[in-house]
């Protein structure tokens, strides 16, 4: 049957264009690959070619000919045994619905897509982290960090640790002290200087069927793998249709240390936060450093572990338990009160208990938040408390635009704007890189004083 | 080092000699095919076709084992037909439906079969380098045996990350072979213009890492290669490095105004270097098969183009409430 030759969109805006030259006339015979015509759109000329064999019947639209419209007819394609002839009576059929039609049954649709769906009213799990009675052991963030990876480790053949100076030295903060011993040069992997290419590595061989521990330097340097993190191993389960994903965990010190200036001290909190197909963790406690690291192990999901440097150190009490784990989405509640939320989550919880203490002394009640996963993130515990507080204060190292503080700032405006009795006050680091002097430094970061003046100004006393 | 140029008489059966032509058509067609889709407005966005390159992927599959990976860019319909995963699913994945590969929701750049051990499809260049190495990595620890395919471009080759994946992978003994397709062209830049050294396989000497320059329009020149290069990385002496001179006939993607070469440039090796008429007449002259035995194939082809043409149009488009799946696994997904 005679087909139909139609006029091509050659980009993916094109609507019309002009015909600019015809290469071939009527009567000559073609084959699949030939170029049949010149077609020029606004934004260039481009060649277009014969997908099937036959001969020219008929050209339909003469070549200078401006403004042809995707999808018109241009020539008749005769088969083998036609005439030109036939053209009139052969109905020449189009091979397919014109593209329009395909745009517009798109059109509709898109905007039925279901909004995001609404928060839930606030449905919070406050069941406590362990049971009542266990047997609880001081230990640093640094310890508890080590043992619930190798816990980790012990539990499956496949989970193994690659980044810079984990296995000979111990780890560049002694992270991994003891590993390389335990698991031996295969699970313990020393990495070159190659961020990049050793995430990309890492999520290989979490598409592979393996379950990498990333571990970079600090977050600092994960800039240059920020591709890897985003692009290869959060987008690609949805990207499949489900069918392969990353189940693997970057890990790391984030935020300021001590007076390591600018490329050193960022806090990344926010960045990752936003990035559907991660999920987020910040701990402050050694127990939620362990419990939330064997859960971000065991989660079928890329995880982004933030730690922090200065905790690395701090001491706190942890569960004696065989296999403590903490769930991602749950927060803890620090400390119960009733004038005021504070809302925090890494190091920034120091500065919120600090300023608790010291509200206590002045007769301020508040209570203090642990997000602890910052995706998923436990907004209904912080909507709850603030239906009782009706005040709310956020605390973070990271920058001000765009910050944690920020969209918690959002829901609460959402889900419970009539609760609020003054304006959400964020605090937050500086809007400023990191300086180096130590008096300098000091005031970029966020301080208790200034929690507690955020306090006092939304508590209006 | 000249290319690699397969020797005179081929130790290949009949049989498979017809299978080469026999796949490489059905990319040709595909590709065609897919064009004139995209010409109909069925396809968006990005399209990037395989025509003129055919012979790399299927003299590579000539040469993998069952279990051996693969991964690639974004110019990857051919790869994926090649490894045996089917048109239907493909078209209707760069048709954006329900039937596609990833439910219509990756696109003609972003597709993958767990069953297959395809493992993309990827849109940002030379990203899959690393991650190929990381598949490799992966069955090293696994010590299985098997070998994955590091597909990429001459334009990739410029990116920082390939060298940081040859040095591990060399440092670590990883079984990957890294192909580079040499097509001569990123987009409109010429390798001339892009690239400091004319044999890109060369680059892998500073890291001890073995190359070689392949005939790419010449399937049984690279499936040998691919024999030499698979058998090192099995025997655990690590990566190999193809770098498989071929040519796109086609634009970039579709909408490429070609002013960076000639017209007679392409026609020429159209001419006188075409993969299939290549292997079309090998097969004639061979007296392996008739005429009509190769017109037999191609109407096979047809059939089968055509069927996924007609699957892909037919197939819905997704529910809308696909658009919040797949976002985070509930349960890791096995190997396959
Ligand atoms: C990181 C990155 N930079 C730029 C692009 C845009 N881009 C897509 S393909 C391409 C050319 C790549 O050429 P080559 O590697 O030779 O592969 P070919 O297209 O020839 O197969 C460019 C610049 C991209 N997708 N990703
Ligand atoms: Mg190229």
């Amino acid at each position: 049957m005679a087909t139909e030759i139609l006029m091509p969109a050659l980009s993916p805006t094109m609507e019309e264009g002009t015909l600019a030259k015809w290469l071939v006339k009527e009567g000559d015979t073609v084959s699949s690959g030939d170029i049949m015509a010149e077609i020029e759109t606004d934004k260039a000329t481009m060649e277009f070619e014969a997908v099937d064999e036959g001969t020219i019947g008929k050209i339909l639209i003469a070549e200078g000919t401006e403004g042809v419209k995707v999808n018109t007819a241009i020539a008749v394609l005769l088969e083998d045994g036609e005439s030109a002839d036939d053209i009139d009576t052969a109905a020449a059929a189009p091979e397919a619905a014109p593209a329009a039609d395909a745009g517009n049954e798109a059109a509709p649709a898109a905007s039925e897509a279901p909004a995001t769906p609404a928060p839930e009213a606030p449905r919070t799990d406050s069941t406590p982290d362990w049971p009542e009675g266990t047997t609880l052991k001081q230990q640093t963030v640094r310890e508890a960090l080590r043992d619930g990876m190798a816990e980790e480790m012990r539990r499956d053949e496949s989970v193994f640790l690659m980044g810079e100076e984990v296995a000979e030295y111990q780890g560049a903060y002694k992270i991994s002290q003891g590993m390389l011993d335990e698991f031996g040069a295969k699970r313990v992997i020393d990495t070159p200087i190659t961020e990049h290419g050793f995430a990309g590595i890492g999520v290989g061989a979490a598409f592979g069927g393996l379950r990498p521990i990333v571990e970079f330097m600090t977050f600092n340097f994960a800039m240059q793998a920020i591709d890897q993190i985003i692009n290869s191993a959060a987008k690609t389960l949805y990207m499949s249709g489900g069918q392969m994903g990353a189940p693997m965990v970057f890990r790391g010190p984030n935020g300021a240390a001590a007076r390591v200036g600018a490329q050193h001290s960022q806090d990344y909190a926010a960045w990752y936060m936003q990035v559907p197909g991660l999920k987020v963790a910040m701990p402050y406690s050694a127990s939620d450093y362990k419990g939330l690291m064997k859960t971000a192990i065991r989660d079928p999901n890329p995880v982004i572990f933030l730690e922090n440097e200065i905790l690395y150190g701090r001491s706190f009490d942890v569960p004696d338990l065989d296999d403590y784990t903490v769930p991602f989405g749950k927060a803890r509640i620090w400390r119960e009160g009733t004038d005021v939320t504070i809302v925090s989550f890494g190091i920034g919880m120091s500065y919120a208990l600090a300023a608790a203490d010291k509200l206590a002394e002045d007769g301020i009640s508040a209570e203090v938040i642990d997000l602890r996963t910052l995706r998923p993130m436990d907004t209904g515990s912080v909507i709850k408390s603030v239906m009782k507080t009706n005040r709310c204060v956020t605390v973070e190292e990271g920058w001000p635009q765009g910050s944690v503080g920020n969209y918690i700032s959002s829901v609460i405006m959402q889900e419970a704007f009539d609760y609020l009795d003054a304006p959400v006050i964020n605090c937050t680091g500086k809007d400023v890189p990191m300086p180096y002097a130590a008096n300098l430094e000091k005031l970029a970061l966020v301080t208790t004083d200034e929690v507690i003046a955020a306090v006092k100004q939304v508590t209006y006393t | 080092m000249a290319p690699r140029k397969s020797a005179k008489k081929p130790n290949v059966s009949a049989e498979e000699l017809k299978a080469y032509y026999r796949d490489m058509l059905l990319i040709r067609r595909f590709e065609e095919k897919a064009g004139q889709l995209y010409g109909m407005g069925l396809i968006g966005g990005f399209c990037h076709l395989y025509i003129g390159q055919e012979a790399v992927v299927v003299g590579l599959e000539a040469a993998a084992e069952e279990g051996d990976k693969r991964i690639t860019s974004y110019r990857d319909h051919g790869h994926m037909l090649a490894c045996g995963m089917d048109p239907n699913g493909v078209m209707a994945e760069l048709t954006g439906r329900e039937g596609g590969y990833s439910k219509g929701k990756g696109g003609s750049m972003h597709m993958f079969s767990k069953e297959k051990h395809f493992y993309g499809g990827h849109g940002i260049v030379a990203a899959q380098v690393p991650l190929g190495a990381g598949l490799a990595f992966a069955d090293k620890y696994k010590e299985n045996g098997r070998v994955t395919f590091t597909y990429f471009g001459d334009g990739a080759a410029n990116q920082g990350q390939v060298y940081e994946a040859f040095n591990m992978a060399a440092l670590w003994k990883l079984p990957c072979v890294f192909v580079i397709e040499n097509n001569q062209y990123a987009m409109g830049t010429s390798q001339q213009r892009s690239t400091s050294s004319a044999e890109i396989y060369e680059r892998g000497k500073s890291f001890g890492i073995p190359g070689e320059a392949v005939d790419g329009m010449d399937v049984l020149a690279v499936k040998e290669a691919g024999e030499k290069a698979v058998a090192h990385c099995r025997s655990g002496d690590g990566p190999y490095i193809l770098e498989i001179k071929t040519y796109r006939y086609r634009g970039h993607s579709m909408s490429d105004p070609a002013k960076y070469r000639t017209r007679e440039e392409v026609q020429k090796m159209r001419d006188e270097r075409d993969p299939i008429e290549q292997v079309r007449s090998l097969l004639l002259t061979g007296k392996h098969a008739t005429e009509d035995d190769l017109k037999a194939i191609d109407k096979e082809i047809k059939t089968i183009v055509n069927e996924s043409a007609e699957f892909a149009k037919e197939s819905p488009e997704p529910a809308l409430d696909e658009l919040w799946t797949d976002i985070y696994a509930t349960e890791v997904p096995q190997e396959a």
